[in-house]
């Protein structure tokens, strides 16, 4: 079986149909875990076979009606799975198995889906390249020596693998978009609040959102109809019903669509290499109909040095919880990015810093939100690259964390104002994949998938 | 540019108390200059004119969510499960480092 071929929609229709089975679609993940976990160092956990084989054993025994029935798929570590170790990559929790479900895994298990296990990433989801996990950096799919994005890096590279169908993740400052244009697929990030955080080890809590990386976009809108949706086990989660993404994706061209780009998310920043990728993609929105119109977002240039208050901030907040005594080892045991980013929030939230810092940052952040709410009285969505370089190769930037900081510029802005946006492949660059992202105003998923498959179609 | 030292060892000892990390002298000397430029770098943002801009704390607008004060059974842990995951328990409590001399 080519699982790699496969999308969740293709897999479902041949399995109801009885091409194939949930059997062999799990031995298949299998088998391509076999083959490259240990080079690649995508999973943390894996199921045990025996029982993945029975939940397949179980869905075979069905109808496949369910949403998501039989359909391998992988979960960024951050997630408490019940009885699954759940390790967020930090040698904190290298041994906590949590008692509970998170509400997103919740969800999928009820649509049939099997979790084939639990993925590598930057501990605790700080890091834009996967290098900041305690148990080894996930490799990129395409080039071994090179990154595979952060933070959730194990969750791409086990989609472009053929591990699973499809993988979750956090995005709290691109952490979804930027492994998935790593490994040319699909990331969206929804709206702050559409999908519920419960039981989700949390980062910055007023950004922290739950995300997928997907082969496709209808894929992509068939895992946001199982996770979207309010809960009570989070009092941020947005009350609105989600409705049928799938309904969405009827474009066939983009005519009358204003596609907004920004002078200040320029090409200042840019690699080189990249900008002719990126021009290229922009053309073909272009091609399809769409209208190109400047806007204005004056403060997205100081988009980073206000998410490195702010998330810091939060950060060293939710971590004060690991104490080493109702669960994990003690404190001695963070790494040294979670020890430096501890720090830096700790330092802006302290007497005598807190207006100059945090404070601050939060203002920032108000013009940040403003700069894309006035942007979106003239635009439908904004088109943006996700990273500014191509993926650098292991180890090269390991000395420099400001650096790599500056890997955020255009993701972090979405992050700051709870946008939704969708991370398309663009093509490939020296071998390397290339992704742009759609950002969109708040609850507008339907849009970007809508726009999103135009756009894949060509 | 040369980098300005912006943190002192003592602030970064101060820092280290308030967050509950420690650092032996050779781990200061590795995350001092770092932690310096980081906050060299974000302390930019004290250029902005943020007079009379409110601050943003959340974004989805929603205020004061409660539920009913009524125990949900089917999320409570049992003692076991509760325990499950510490290191040091005795009968059935969790065991603390002491605190009192």
């Amino acid at each position: 079986m080519d699982i790699k071929n496969l999308t969740i929609i293709s897999a479902l229709e041949d399995l109801r149909s009885k091409k194939i089975t949930a059997v062999d679609l799990v031995e298949a993940c299998l088998e391509n875990i076999r083959k490259h976990n240990q080079d690649y160092n995508v999973l943390l956990t894996v199921e045990d076979d025996d029982k993945l084989i029975k939940q397949a054993r179980e869905a075979d025994a069905t109808d496949h009606s369910s949403p998501l029935s039989g359909i391998p798929i992988v979960v960024k570590d951050m997630f408490s799975t019940k009885n699954l170790r759940t390790t967020a990559a930090s040698k904190v929790l290298e041994n906590y198995t949590p008692k509970y479900e998170s509400t997103v895994t919740r969800k999928l298990k009820e649509a049939g889906a099997i979790i084939i296990g639990k993925a590598n990433q930057d501990a605790w989801a700080h890091g834009a390249t996967g290098e900041n996990s305690d148990f080894e950096p996930t490799r990129n799919a395409y080039d071994k020596t090179r990154v595979a994005g952060g933070s959730s890096s194990g969750s791409a590279v086990a989609v472009a693998l053929g591990m699973c169908l499809a993988a979750i993740g956090t995005d709290t400052g691109g952490s979804i978009r930027v492994p998935a244009s790593y490994n040319n697929l699909v990331g969206l990030k929804p709206t702050y609040g559409r999908v519920s955080r419960y039981g989700v080890v949390a980062m910055a809590s007023s950004l922290d959102t739950m995300a997928h990386v997907t082969k496709n976009v209808t894929d992509s809108a068939h895992i946001l109809n199982i996770t979207a949706g309010a809960d009570p086990y989070d009092a941020t989660s947005i009350k609105t019903d989600p409705e049928d993404y799938l309904k969405s994706l009827t474009r066939e061209d983009l005519k009358g669509v204003k596609i907004g780009l920004s002078p200040d998310f320029k090409m200042a920043t840019l690699d080189k290499k990249l900008v002719k990728k990126i021009d290229e993609s922009l053309k073909l929105f272009e091609k399809l109909g769409g209208k190109i119109i400047e806007v204005p977002l004056p403060h997205t240039p100081e988009s980073v040095e206000t998410y490195y208050i702010l998330v810091p901030s939060e950060i060293s907040s939710n971590l004060a919880r690991y104490d080493g005594i109702r669960y994990g080892n003690g404190r001695s045991h963070f790494g040294a990015e979670a020890k430096r980013r501890i720090m830096i929030g700790t330092y802006s939230l302290s007497s005598g810093y807190y207006d100059a810092y945090y404070k601050a940052a939060q203002k920032v952040r108000t013009l940040i939100i403003k700069d894309f709410t006035s942007a979106f009285e003239h635009v439908d969505v904004i088109f943006a690259p996700v990273a500014p370089v191509l993926p650098y190769k292991i180890g090269e930037k390991v000395n420099d964390p400001l650096t790599l900081y500056l890997m955020d510029i255009y993701t972090s802005p979405v992050n700051l104002s709870g946008l939704p946006s969708l991370a398309l492949p663009a093509g490939f660059v020296d071998d390397l994949p290339v992704g742009i992202q759609i950002i969109g105003p708040p609850l507008s998923e339907s849009r970007l998938f809508s726009i999103g498959n135009a756009y894949e179609k060509q | 540019m040369a980098k300005i030292q912006t943190l002192s060892t003592d602030e970064v000892k101060h820092v280290a108390k308030l967050a509950n990390l420690s650092f032996d002298s050779e781990d200061l000397q590795k995350y001092l200059p770092q932690l310096s430029a980081i906050l060299d770098f974000v302390g930019k943002l004290q250029e902005i004119d943020t007079k009379n801009i409110p601050a943003t704390s959340q974004v989805t607008g929603l205020e004061n969510i409660f539920r009913e004060d009524e125990v949900d059974a089917t999320r409570m842990l049992s003692q076991e499960d509760a325990l499950s995951n510490a290191k040091e328990t005795h009968n059935g409590f969790f065991k603390v480092p002491a605190i009192f001399e």
